[in-house]
């Protein structure tokens, strides 16, 4: 028995706060407490323990116990002793010192002859995290990995690992990771193997970006040798532990094709686990394995679809979630494959809205010629549902069946209905579904309205019959405006339907529909001048009058169009109608790929890639290694740019053969890899129902993201305001090393240490957006600037780049990486520097010279 | 892997809270309450069980009106998390006997210690119940049952002439009988739940049902257990088995079962882990018999007025009675009064209609096989209607328990205890019950 330390002397004061009077009230006890041998003692330093863990775990600050606390602590009672650490563990950081006391009594327990305390004693000594303490540790550890007692030594690897997040140098000088590593091999208990992996996993990551020889530790992680030892273990191990085991050998690459058939039929059976996570690991070890062999992947999918669809329908609703949205990522990669299964997507009644939007998705993408009857009627059940966010959602999943062209007089038909159902939501929907509807119905068709006339007679019948007055919503007006514009030639009071909406212009507040209603009247005024002219007189004054920056920008522009040549208007504000088979999808194939590689994470049941939601020292070195890997290095970046390599995405080609409808639909900006990003071939894609000219107006109109709507104009006429900005302070006197040397190791070292100083959003003008094009351009005209290129990548519309820079006469290095949205011609840098005082200004120059790029 | 690990009540407050690494912030738990609470404006969208605030994923799963919540902030797979969280959710029950806020209050130093042992720094050690038991030892502070019964009314059976009360499943598993000696039995509860979608004219659209075989063991020695299912059971539709067959689209099993004869005569052995846990799970899609047949109709009667008649048939055996049931139906959102009018005036049937959703609450405290029950409805609106009547109300939905029937005909056929000794003969519990998950009639 350790003497208990002297009473800190501390009355408690009179003039305390109220609230501090328990804590007050429970040191009193405590101190009377501490000496007692008397029986019943230890139930009542239970009770007060007790009262101070609930204290904590409220949130009340009981920090200041810390020395009765543990002079209560020399007991044998069991309970009193768990609690005394848990107390201990959760406030040694702030008390660093009277931690000290606690290490007398912990490492006696470390010695204990009962396993059970020696285990919690030694877990309890390695969360002290107080980093003068860890001298006391490294004894403990080393014994406690020795320990017969196998509970010892599952605490005592995980031990290590907090050891090393306390002190990375005193952890590998103790040689602590060949010591996991041989037990990870060698321990009879699969709870100790398992820890072992965990932690060596973390600390060989965490090392690799420093050690050459860490980073090939990790390597011997997924070589054949440990997979096979642990592959053929794996029924011993728990289910979480299967699942670290899992996800390990999901990134093992096999030699050939029967090393991976032998790995599925071992797998095999953990399908039938009961447990979804041990599911979609395994799934994610057979998708991954396949990935080369088009035929066996897709067997894949058919053999993983029953066990998934299992777990949907068992488990608890957050359980069903989890896996829904992996199944969602399967379906939107290969839709055929789940074809026949569309009733299991079928939404039920009371489901979280969540999950419906999933399952909506996917009933979109699964229709078929054959199901596409029974889906749609479902989906008009619900677009009656009380819950409205799902009822728009099902009559937009409606417009989106019918833009894949199945079945599209049934669709339409439907639609239409919508449009008497008078809720104004579901006008709104539906509405803007019907033009979606027409504007593509006149691609597919070449001429709808002779074709189809019945069809769109009913359908101006009913948009006729639509008072305005009954559309409220912004949306559904703008949608209606729309349509009058489109098909003035076949509705006979449009041109004084649109009149009356000139004149109620500042009744409107909606700048969308004045927008709308600018085009509208253009539109009308060329197929039926005479009837028009007034309301166009009226509307384009209206609009130059108006306060809104983008429609009078439009109405301006219109105005000298008209001046200029009424044709030339013409054919730029009622052109024939672009090619638009479906939308653009929102997510370029790149990211698709990436969240497929994340499969079995959260990337999937966010739709994002990893390194868009987890902060970078958080990611875990080994994502950040992957990213730079997936770039191509230029290794010789001093010397005149090597042709960056283009980056293959893994399993890109892959579902090509699967998936053909994905794949039209992706080929604008697939097909252009790295190599060609077509300057206006992204808005070509997106032109849905809008002319051209519309869009033209549409990008300015987002300018309420732009710094300054007033530069609106200039920028129309190609003007760049970036270059305006980056010339009005006057440069700084920084200069550049142009012969700069730094190899990609030193660069991801450097990358990883350094603190962000500065990051910024800046636009980029056409001419530098277009020169993208041509490969290598930027890294040669940045390296005219004395700023190296080390990596770069992506696809077009993004594109990413390492570059570097050394300061003139001067040790300091900038490091940038510099992302490109190629289609909205957005950019973003992060700067690192060693000196950071100058890294302002040295993002000035950098921006600057990638300004000039393109108009050279 | 996991950061930080609290149990929060349903009014936010923490009951638990353990931080295991330290890179999360203290005020997470708040955070996420308020995010849960205030998830969108209106508060009709549930939080999904995944989000992310400024870098920090938060997981969490709801259990008997608790939130279990993980949070971190590195990219894990989130049905491990969250599977680990309703993992320690049931972990908990295995220990308290019965999981609720009361419950947990008065033992959160035993699931401290449960939680110390289940997630060191983070990574998930063991969750065997039984495992764990040498390592707890507090002892659990039994709250007062009786009123709580697991499986609603289902929980009291009556098998040949030995009653058993529905308390005897929240018993802990760590503590002691009053009488001392433990009471040697198991119980097999087969869970189904059923979905079925009727359309106006009482025609099948879809129908599932989504069943579990669920066992609680308290034997000692753990004994081998053989559990046999029908012979004619198929599992895939590729078979052409006969009509009177069952047929699974698919099923898993828990990892303790052996699966050797599985496929010749359908008998799972396992050697049961203490506590509750799931033996199979498994799902059909095969058509079935509805337990209950539903016609709605819903009429304009007059300018201002409708009228809507439910009419609700039992189609199963008169020694069976379902309960709680619960018949609902959204009606148009101008109605402003309902009369209601019920065929037989029985007891426990109670009718009301909620304004706030404008939806009609029929619910029946007992339907016994074969009945036939009727709502008449009649309707007021404030003002006229505008559309189509039929598009503005329902569809009717329903939810029901019935014990001892099982809609997908699987039976466990015999319970068989590998025993030495012959005088010792467990007891042993083999019960059914049918839930409704998603049972819907549309206009």
């Amino acid at each position: 028995m350790a003497p208990p330390p002297a009473h800190p002397q501390r009355s408690p004061s009179p003039s305390q706060p109220s609230g501090k009077s328990e804590v007050t009230d429970l040191r009193s006890q405590l101190r009377q407490l501490a000496g007692s041998r008397a029986p019943g003692a230890d139930d009542a330093k239970r009770d007060l323990f007790k009262k101070v863990i609930s204290n904590m775990t409220i949130g009340i600050d009981v920090s200041s116990l810390f020395g009765e606390m543990v002079m209560c602590s020399a007991t044998s009672d069991i309970v009193l002793k768990k609690m005394c650490y848990l107390y201990v563990g959760n406030y040694a950081k702030v008390n660093p010192d009277l931690a000290l006391l606690t290490i007398n009594f912990l490492q006696r327990d470390c010695k204990d002859d009962d396993p059970m305390i020696r285990g919690l004693a030694l877990r309890s000594l390695c969360s002290l995290r107080v980093a003068n303490l860890v001298e006391y540790l490294v004894g403990p550890l080393g014994s406690g990995l020795k320990d017969n007692n196998s509970y010892v030594r599952t605490v005592a690897v995980i031990g290590v690992v907090k050891l090393y997040h306390i002190s990375a140098s005193t952890c590998l000088d103790a040689d602590f990771p060949a010591t996991l590593k041989h037990l990870m091999l060698n321990d009879p208990d699969t709870q100790v193997v398992a820890n072992c992996l965990s932690a060596l996993q973390e600390i060989w990551t965490l090392e690799s970006t420093s050690s050459e020889e860490a980073a090939k530790e990790r390597e011997t992680l997924v070589s054949k040798p440990v997979i096979y030892y642990l592959l053929n273990r794996i029924k011993e191990f728990s289910e979480w532990a299967q699942c670290l085991v899992l996800e390990l050998v999901a990134k093992y690459i096999p030699s050939d094709n029967s090393e991976i058939f032998d790995i599925m039929n071992l797998l095999e059976d953990r399908l039938q686990h009961a447990n979804g996570a041990v599911v979609l690991a395994t799934s994610k070890v057979f998708l991954h394995l396949t990935l080369s062999m088009a035929d066996v992947h897709q067997q894949v999918y058919e053999r993983i679809k029953a066990p998934l669809l299992t777990q949907v329908s068992a488990g608890s609703p957050e359980q069903s979630y989890a896996v829904l949205s992996h199944l969602h990522l399967l379906v939107m990669r290969a839709p055929y494959i789940f074809s026949s299964d569309y009733k299991h997507f079928y939404c039920q009644y009371n489901e979280p809205s969540y999950v419906k939007k999933l399952k909506l998705e996917m009933l979109t993408a699964v229709a078929n010629e054959s199901n596409t009857y029974d889906i749609v009627t479902e989906l008009c059940e619900y677009a009656a549902n009380v819950d409205i966010p799902i009822a728009r959602e099902s009559i937009r999943a409606v417009g989106k069946i019918a833009l894949q062209q199945y079945d599209v007089n049934a669709i339409v038909d439907r639609l239409l209905q919508f449009l008497e159902m008078e809720k104004d939501y579901v006008t709104c929907e539906a509405l803007t579904n019907t033009k979606l509807e027409s504007s593509s119905m006149q691609v597919l068709v070449k001429d709808l309205l002779r074709k189809y006339p019945q069809w769109s007679q009913d359908c101006i019948a009913v948009v006729g019959n639509i008072s305005s007055k009954n559309v409220q919503e912004p949306k559904a007006k703008a949608a209606l405006i729309w349509m009058l514009g489109e098909y003035s030639q076949d509705m006979p009071d449009a041109p004084y339907v649109l009149e009356s909406l000139v004149e109620n212009w500042d009744e409107e507040h909606s700048a969308e529909v004045r927008l709308h209603l600018l085009t509208a009247v253009m539109k009308c005024f060329f197929k039926r001048a005479p009837e028009t002219q007034k309301a166009l007189g009226a509307a384009l004054a209206a609009g130059l009058a108006d306060f809104h920056q983008d429609v009078h920008d439009r109405a301006l522009f219109y105005y000298r169009l008209l001046q200029y040549k009424v044709s030339v208007a013409e054919s730029v504000v009622n052109p024939p109608k672009q090619a638009v088979s479906v939308f653009a999808d929102s997510q370029s194939s790149e990211i698709k790929d990436r969240i497929f590689d994340e499969f079995n994470s959260l990337s999937v049941i966010y739709q994002k890639p990893s390194y868009m939601f987890t902060d970078k020292e958080h990611r875990g070195t080994l994502e950040f290694s992957d990213e730079l890997a997936n770039l191509s290095i230029n290794a010789e970046a001093g010397d005149s740019a090597v042709p960056a390599q283009r980056v293959e995405a893994n399993d890109n080609d892959l579902l090509l053969s699967i998936t053909e409808k994905e794949e039209g639909r992706d080929a604008a900006s697939n097909g252009s890899a790295y190599s060609a990003p077509s300057y206006d071939g992204a808005s070509a894609t997106s032109a849905a129902s809008q002319s051209l000219a519309d869009l033209a107006f549409s990008s300015t109109s987002g300018s309420g993201q732009a710094p300054a709507s007033s530069f609106a104009i200039d920028d129309l006429l190609g003007l760049d305001f970036s270059v305006g900005a980056a010339a009005t302070p006057s440069p700084p006197p920084l200069s550049l090393n142009p012969k700069a040397v730094l190899d990609p190791g030193t660069f991801q070292q450097k990358w990883r240490q350094l603190p962000l100083s500065l990051s910024e959003d800046f636009s980029l003008s056409p001419q530098g957006v277009a020169a993208l094009a041509t490969s290598n351009a930027l890294l040669r005209h940045m390296q005219s600037h004395s700023i190296h290129c080390i990596a770069s990548g992506g696809q077009s519309p993004n594109f990413k780049f390492f570059f570097f820079a050394q300061k003139a006469e001067s040790a300091s290095i900038y490091l940038v990486e510099l992302l490109i949205n190629s289609s909205s011609a957005k950019s973003q840098i992060k700067i690192k520097a060693d000196d950071q005082s100058t890294s302002q200004a040295f993002s000035t120059l950098f921006q600057s010279a990638l300004s000039k790029f393109g108009t050279a | 892997m996991i950061s930080q690990l609290f149990v929060l009540s349903q009014r936010g407050d923490n009951i638990v809270f353990r931080d295991y690494s330290r890179d999360v912030h203290k005020a997470s738990a708040e955070t996420f309450f308020r995010k849960v609470k205030f998830w969108n404006d209106d508060g009709e969208e549930d939080a999904p069980p995944v989000f992310n605030v400024d870098g920090v994923n938060y997981f969490h799963v709801k259990v008997a009106g608790l939130l279990f919540v993980a949070t971190n902030r590195v990219n894990v797979s989130p049905s491990l998390v969250l599977e680990l969280l309703q993992r320690i959710a049931r972990l908990i029950k295995d220990y308290l006997g019965v999981l609720n806020e009361d419950s947990l209050r008065k033992n959160f130093v035993l699931v401290y210690e449960l939680l110390d042992e289940v997630i060191d720094f983070g990574y998930a050690q063991t969750t065997s119940t039984e495992l764990l038991k040498s390592y707890i030892f507090n002892e659990p502070i039994m709250i007062d049952s009786a009123v709580m019964p697991p499986l609603g009314a289902a929980s009291i059976f009556v098998k040949g002439n030995k009653r058993m009360p529905g308390t005897v499943i929240t018993k802990s598993v760590v503590a002691n009988e009053p009488g001392g000696r433990k009471r040697e039995e198991i119980f097999v509860d087969v869970i189904e739940k059923i979905s079925v979608t009727f359309n106006s004219s009482g025609y099948i659209l879809t129908s599932e049902i989504d069943g579990t075989i669920q066992m609680k063991s308290y034997l000692t020695g753990n004994p081998e257990i053989r559990l046999a299912l029908n012979e004619d059971l198929s599992i895939g539709r590729s078979d052409y088995a006969s009509s009177t067959a069952v047929i699974l689209d698919d099923c898993n099993f828990h990892e303790s079962v052996h699966l050797d004869s599985f496929d010749t005569d359908r008998t799972l052995s396992l050697v049961p882990p203490d506590g509750e846990f799931p033996v199979m799970n498994y799902r059909m899609t095969q058509p079935f018999k509805p337990p209950f047949r539903i016609n709605a109709l819903l009429e304009e009667t007059g300018p201002l007025k409708a009228e809507v008649i439910i009419k609700v048939c039992a189609d199963f055996n008169p020694s069976i009675n379902a309960n709680t049931v619960l018949v609902q139906m959204p009606v148009p959102k101008f109605t402003n009064r309902v009369n209601f009018e019920l065929d037989h005036e029985s007891v426990g049937n109670t009718t009301d209609f909620k304004e706030a959703n404008k939806r009609l609450e029929w619910s029946i405290k007992k339907v016994v096989g074969g009945a036939e029950l009727t709502l008449r409805a009649k309707l007021t609106f404030s003002q006229e209607l505008l559309g189509n009547i039929m598009k503005e109300a329902g569809p009717v939905s329903m939810t029901f328990d019935i014990p001892m029937y099982h809609a997908s005909r699987l039976q466990v056929k015999y319970l068989q205890i590998a025993k030495k000794s012959k005088a010792h003969n467990p007891y042993r519990w083999v019960r059914y019950v049918t839930q409704a998950n998603s049972y819907v009639a549309r206009l």
